[in-house]
C-alpha cells in the first residue's frame, strides 16, 4: 500500500482507481460555502498540491469530535475552478461527476473515504487552523494534520473511475435479472 | 396515573428517552456489529474488505470515545409501547421531546430539523410537529430512539403498484437500491412496508427497520440475496456486500391497491430501546 503525503506532486500521476493507499500531511475541509466563497475571493492557503477534503466537522474545545466524508456530488459544479488553481487532491465519499472525471485527467485524484466513519477520522486527526470561522462550523475551512488516513483511489488522473464502473455492472446484473427493464 | 406518580413518570420518560437517543447514537445493536464482522469474513472483494474494516473500526471508536457514529445523528424517530393501565398524555409527549433536547445538547448531537420550507433550524432536533413519536400498547413500558439519517432516508421510495403486479415486488426494491448506488452508505438495511394505505406502507417499511437483521425469511433472503448480486458493495465501490437484510413488514390494503415503500437504512442502523420504571 502506498503511503502519500500532502501536498501531492507528480506521484498522483501512477495512481490508479481501485488502489488502497494512506494519506498523511496538510488537508483543508471544504464544502458547498466555502467552495463559493474560494470562488469568490481567492485561496487562503496555497492551493499548489493541496489537498480538499469534503467535510463538515464537528468541533469542541478546538478539537476535532466527529469529521466523516460528506457526499461530493454537491461539488460537481465547484471543482473546476480548484483543479485549475493547482489542488491534487480530493477526499469525500460517492464519487463525482463524468465532468469532474475529464477535470481531473493529467492533474489530480479522488480518494474515497468510507462514509459515516467520522470517528475514526477524528482519530487519525489534529486541527491546526481554521479559515472563514464566521461560515459555521460545518462550512468553514478547517486546516487538519491528517496520520495515516486510509483512503481509496476512487477516480484517478486518467479517466479511471471505480464507481462508475460499479454503477455499469450494476445496470448489467439489473438488466439480466429483470430482461424487461425498470419498471 | 394518580397525582402524586405523575411528576416522577414524566422524569423517567425524559430520562429514558434521552438514554435511548444516546445509546442508539454511540453503540450499534449487536446483530448489525455481528452482520458487518460476518461480512468481512465472507466478503472476497479487497477494496470492501478495506471499507468494512473502516466501519468496524469506527463503531470500536465510538464506543472508545463515547461520541455518536457518524456526524449526521439524524432525526430520532420515537417509538413507545405503553403497558395496559397507562393512558398516553400530552405531558408525556412533551417529556419525549425534553429528552431529545437534552440529549442534543449532552452528547452532543448535530441539529438537524429545520422547517421545510424557509429551512430555519430549531436547534433543539425537536419542534414543527417532530420527531414522530408512535405509541402502541405492549407488555412493559418501553422507548425506543431509531435515528436516522439524511443520506440513506433520501433515496428511499414508495410505489403504489397495480395489485396484479405482485410479482414484480422484488424487482422494485431491487431496482431502488439500484438507483440509490452508494449514495445510502452501504451496507445497508432494506425496510420494506407491503400493504396498508400510502402513509402505513412508509411506516411500515422504517418499523421494520427495528426488526433483527440475523434472522430472515425465505423470502427476504431471495430479495437480499438478488441486491448482493448487484455487486455494489460498500460506499458503492464494489464488493459481495450490498445489503446485510432485507425485513419486510405487512398489513391489509384496499382490494384495488398494493403499497410498496422501500425504506433504505445506511450500515449505521442505529436503534435503542430503555424500560421506563414505574
Amino acid at each position: 500500500m502506498k503511503h502519500l503525503k500532502a501536498p501531492l506532486g507528480d506521484e498522483v500521476l501512477s495512481l490508479k482507481a481501485g488502489e488502497m493507499v494512506t494519506l498523511s500531511g496538510t488537508v483543508y475541509t471544504a464544502r458547498d460555502e466555502a467552495h463559493l466563497k474560494i470562488m469568490e475571493e481567492g485561496f487562503p492557503f496555497d492551493p499548489k498540491g493541496a489537498v480538499i477534503y469534503h467535510c463538515g466537522p464537528v468541533v469542541a474545545d478546538n478539537r476535532i469530535v466527529v469529521a466523516g466524508p460528506t457526499t461530493s456530488a454537491r461539488m460537481n459544479q465547484l471543482t473546476g475552478f480548484m483543479l485549475d488553481a493547482g489542488i491534487r487532491g480530493i477526499i469525500g465519499k460517492g464519487g463525482m461527476s463524468a465532468d469532474v472525471r475529464k477535470l481531473l485527467k493529467g492533474r489530480a485524484v479522488y480518494f474515497a473515504f468510507t462514509g459515516g466513519c467520522a470517528n475514526l477520522a477524528a482519530a487519525r486527526m489534529k486541527l491546526t487552523r481554521v479559515y472563514y470561522p464566521e461560515l459555521g462550523m460545518a462550512e468553514a475551512v478547517w486546516v487538519i494534520e491528517l496520520d495515516r488516513l486510509p483512503l481509496t483511489v476512487a477516480m484517478d488522473a486518467h479517466g479511471g473511475d471505480l464507481f462508475a464502473v460499479v454503477e455499469e455492472h450494476a445496470h448489467e446484473v439489473f438488466q439480466g435479472m429483470y430482461p424487461s427493464g425498470r419498471s | 396515573m394518580s397525582g402524586p406518580d405523575v411528576p416522577y413518570l414524566i422524569k423517567q420518560i425524559s430520562e429514558a428517552t434521552e438514554k435511548a437517543v444516546r445509546d442508539a447514537e454511540i453503540f450499534l445493536p449487536d446483530d448489525v456489529k455481528a452482520g458487518l464482522t460476518k461480512a468481512l469474513e465472507t466478503e472476497s472483494v479487497i477494496v470492501a474488505k478495506q471499507e468494512l474494516q473502516n466501519i468496524l473500526e469506527n463503531i470500536r471508536l465510538a464506543e472508545e470515545r463515547s461520541a455518536p457514529l457518524c456526524q449526521d445523528t439524524g432525526i430520532p424517530v420515537i417509538y413507545i409501547t405503553l403497558p395496559s393501565g397507562i393512558t398516553w398524555t400530552t405531558e408525556m409527549e412533551q417529556a419525549v421531546l425534553t429528552g431529545i433536547k437534552n440529549a442534543t445538547e449532552k452528547v452532543p448531537l448535530r441539529p438537524n430539523l429545520v422547517d421545510p420550507l424557509t429551512r430555519e433550524n430549531t436547534k433543539t432536533n425537536t419542534g414543527y410537529d417532530m420527531p414522530p413519536v408512535h405509541v402502541k400498547t405492549g407488555e412493559k413500558f418501553t422507548i425506543t430512539a431509531l435515528p436516522k439519517g439524511a443520506g440513506s432516508e433520501n433515496v428511499s421510495r414508495i410505489s403504489m403498484m397495480n395489485p396484479s403486479d405482485k410479482d414484480n415486488i422484488s424487482k422494485f426494491i431491487v431496482e431502488t437500491m439500484l438507483i440509490a448506488g452508494g449514495r445510502p452508505c452501504p451496507p445497508v438495511i432494506l425496510g420494506i412496508g407491503i400493504g396498508g394505505t400510502f402513509d402505513i406502507a412508509a411506516s411500515l417499511a422504517k418499523e421494520a427497520l427495528l426488526e433483527p437483521v440475523d434472522i430472515m425469511s425465505a423470502y427476504e433472503q431471495d430479495i437480499c440475496d438478488k441486491v448482493n448480486l448487484l455487486g455494489i458493495g460498500p460506499m458503492g465501490l464494489g464488493g459481495d456486500t450490498t445489503c446485510l437484510a432485507v425485513k419486510v413488514k405487512t398489513a391489509g390494503c384496499h382490494t384495488a391497491s398494493l403499497p410498496v415503500a422501500v425504506n433504505i437504512q445506511c450500515w449505521a442502523a442505529r436503534h435503542a430501546t430503555v424500560e421506563v420504571s414505574l
